[in-house]
């Protein structure tokens, strides 16, 4: 872990502007929540590092990072459970920086839930509407649990239902307040995987539904990918990159966001030339071409990038519909039929040996290992990220 | 929505596991009902030898024919007057035990919720050191203790002197041998039996619930009424009871501390049994306070809404 944060740390400065205003939302009448140069320490540690971000109004939105990577502590900040060391917190108009937690229009779903074990279901979800007295607490309470389907279990204590059904008296509590922005610490981490699945659909479904705006922490990207309109990569305190999951994962910026959302193929690589829209690289003396808009290095060498389902396979000399990129001298070292897809791994002549997804259309035979391939792939998929980054940044999956 | 939870594998009518187990499951349990047994044994021993047998004792002497006396030997008349007698001689010192009991809980209770909630919540790595304080006094004995209170409160004492000092004791008045004297006596030495269940308590809180009764527009205070209060009601009622009921009835405090005129029951049956060598009264004492502790100790629990503690 520490060593992923040393390596993509320093080198994800230059290349990303983190927060650069991604939905466009400048001025008076920005209504979301806006985090400006953010930064807390604590005794021996630097959390969250001049931290900015915009989450518009409405939006769906997902911090995600490794554990460890602060993006905890940025939620917390936002509920109030803790004080930003610098930096200014606004939601609309208001700055809420220094306004106490009880004060604030935000609630947050814990991620261990902490519903009030001595209260039913019924009062926890109460809770927040009795401590403002709002008049129709009945009513209301009723409502949300219906939407949330535990209307049955209203008199029931916490540690009588399973923890999908605590998971949703959570997320019940939360809402009824109905925040300006509701927190989601990792709400689905303690959740088994069939019933994880289902509750990003409806977590999703209510977000919709009510319309506020959701901040959601998490470490699963796949998680934060079907879930939210904008993702923020977090890594070592700052933010990697952010944007749609789509932007992301098609077009990372540096070598955690590549390895950390899905999986990459990194090979090094000298530039040989820049024009407007082509960088032509020199990749262990075969050229390849990267798009100049997903070129995310000025230096003279860089990692070319290369996602596994966008490689194809073939035979030595096949005619691969790919025009652009092809490597000859692979030998396939490595064969899962995973059923969908089959994943190879194919040793290339310098060495390193590259991942290939190639999906089970029935349009081309299974290869088997020894067998000599030709890799190739579309030159307008590959990116090309700074040679100075840990090309194992984020990698942890896999890797460590 | 994800299937009301619980989206079991196995069908809700599922046969009993295996019949092999089902066959094998009475004989170990009836082996281990048997060493259920055999462990109760010694305890159940040693209650009846030094619980039954001495109750027996105690409630059958508080019926004797009390004109009976150590070198006559006494006759069982089945004497209920004298727990009349008892009661309406020693009524004083009998509420006085209850009430000097209650108002050293309550002291305990003030006092020692504070300290608990500091030691679990804000101690840190300080946490086992002290709670180790909190019970350093025991190393002395509970009489030496007792005995030092003599000294703090004294007539020229430093603590009189100040309060006399800010007029709020009057140039003649005195602590000791004032109720005052030994109520703090109790609260003193009895405060450990109020922090150690407390902290037990409050301790296991996880402030994540304050986190979220914060979360949930409660104000500090509130969320100590509605979350940390509530949560910690366990540790309030078995603090309370293990203070209440020693506190009650002891009289060496009142001996000490106090003068004549704050003479408590406890002080009346040991005088009875040793000095006056009225069994019979002695005993029927014994018995009242025993009953009225347990009434209160009931009523209170209840109130409480704590039954499953008992």
């Amino acid at each position: 872990m520490s060593q992923v944060a040393e390596g993509a740390g320093p080198a994800s400065a230059p290349g990303v502007v983190p927060g650069a205003d991604p939905g466009g939302a400048r001025g008076a009448a920005y209504d979301g929540l806006r985090l400006r140069s953010v930064t807390k320490r604590f005794a021996t540690f630097t959390a969250v590092d001049d931290l900015d971000l915009d989450v518009p109004a409405g939006s769906f939105f997902a911090l995600l990072g490794p554990s460890g990577c602060g993006k905890t502590t940025t939620l917390r900040m936002v509920a109030g459970l803790e004080t930003p060391t610098s930096g200014s917190i606004t939601l609309g108009e208001q700055d809420i920086t220094w306004a106490k937690p009880y004060r604030r229009p935000v609630n947050t779903v814990f991620q261990s839930y902490a519903l009030f074990p001595h209260l039913d279901i019924f009062e926890n979800v109460a809770f927040g509407l009795r401590r403002r007295k709002r008049k129709d607490v009945k009513e209301k309470v009723a409502e949300m649990l219906d939407l949330v389907e535990l209307g049955s279990q209203a008199r029931k204590k916490p540690a009588q239902l399973s923890g999908g059904q605590q998971q949703r008296v959570a997320l019940a509590r939360a809402l009824i307040n109905e925040p300006e922005v509701l927190l989601l610490d990792e709400p689905l981490g303690a959740l088994d995987l069939k019933l994880r699945r289902g509750m990003q659909i409806e977590l999703k479904r209510i977000q919709t539904e009510v319309g506020l705006t959701f901040v959601h922490v998490t470490h699963d990207q796949e998680e934060a990918m079907t879930m939210a309109d904008t993702v923020a990569v977090m890594n070592a305190g700052v933010i990697e990159q952010m944007g749609a999951p789509a932007e992301l994962y098609e077009n990372p910026r540096s070598t955690f966001v590549a390895n950390f959302l899905g999986q990459s193929n990194l090979v090094a690589g000298t530039v040989l030339s820049r024009s407007a829209d082509l960088t032509t690289v020199d990749m262990h003396g075969i050229q390849v071409s990267v798009p100049t808009a997903r070129t995310h290095t000025d230096g003279d060498a860089g990692w070319v990038g290369i996602r596994p389902e966008k490689v194809l396979i073939g035979d030595e000399g096949a005619e691969l519909d790919a025009p652009g990129n092809t490597i000859p001298g692979g030998v396939v070292t490595d064969v899962s039929f995973v059923g969908v897809s089959t994943q190879y791994l194919v040793r290339m002549p310098w060495g390193q040996e590259l991942q290939v997804f190639a999906q089970n259309t029935g349009r081309q035979r299974l290869f088997t290992t020894g067998e000599r391939v030709e890799l190739s792939w579309r030159p307008e998929y590959a990116f090309l990220l700074d040679a100075a980054q840990d090309a194992s940044a984020g990698a942890q999956r896999d890797g460590a | 929505m994800a299937p009301p939870t619980t989206p079991t594998l196995a069908p809700p009518d599922a046969p009993p596991p295996s019949t092999d187990l089902a066959d094998a499951e009475p004989d170990t349990g009836r082996k281990r009902g048997l060493t259920g047994y055999l462990l109760l044994l010694p305890a159940a021993v040693w209650l009846a030898l030094f619980f039954v047998v001495p109750f027996y004792s105690l409630a059958a002497t508080s019926l004797y024919d009390p004109s009976g006396s150590d070198f006559r030997g006494y006759e069982m008349t089945y004497a209920f007057g004298n727990y009349v007698d008892a009661v309406q001689e020693y009524w004083t010192p009998l509420l006085r035990a209850l009430a000097y009991g209650a108002a050293a809980t309550l002291i305990c209770l003030v006092l020692g919720y504070v300290l608990a909630y500091a030691i679990a919540f804000r101690a840190g790595r300080w946490k086992n050191l002290m709670l180790v304080l909190v019970i350093a006094p025991f190393f002395t004995s509970f009489l030496l203790r007792t005995l030092s209170w003599k000294l703090i409160l004294a007539d020229d004492g430093y603590v009189v002197d100040t309060l006399q000092f800010l007029h709020l004791l009057g140039d003649d008045g005195r602590l000791l041998a004032t109720p005052v004297a030994v109520v703090a006596g109790l609260a003193y030495n009895f405060l450990p039996f109020m922090v150690l269940p407390l902290y037990a308590s409050i301790d296991k809180i996880d402030p994540r619930l304050i986190e979220a009764s914060s979360d949930l527009y409660a104000h500090p205070a509130v969320g100590f009424l509605k979350v940390t209060w509530p949560l910690s009601l366990p540790g309030v009622v078995s603090g309370t009871l293990l203070t209440f009921i020693p506190a009650a009835g002891d009289y060496i405090n009142a001996q000490l501390l106090g003068s004549p005129n704050q003479r408590v029951i406890g002080s009346v049956i040991q005088s009875q049994f040793t000095d006056a060598g009225d069994y019979p009264s002695a005993a029927a004492l014994s018995m009242v306070l025993m009953v009225l502790i347990v009434a209160l100790v009931l009523v209170y629990v209840r109130r409480a809404g704590t039954e499953e503690l008992l």
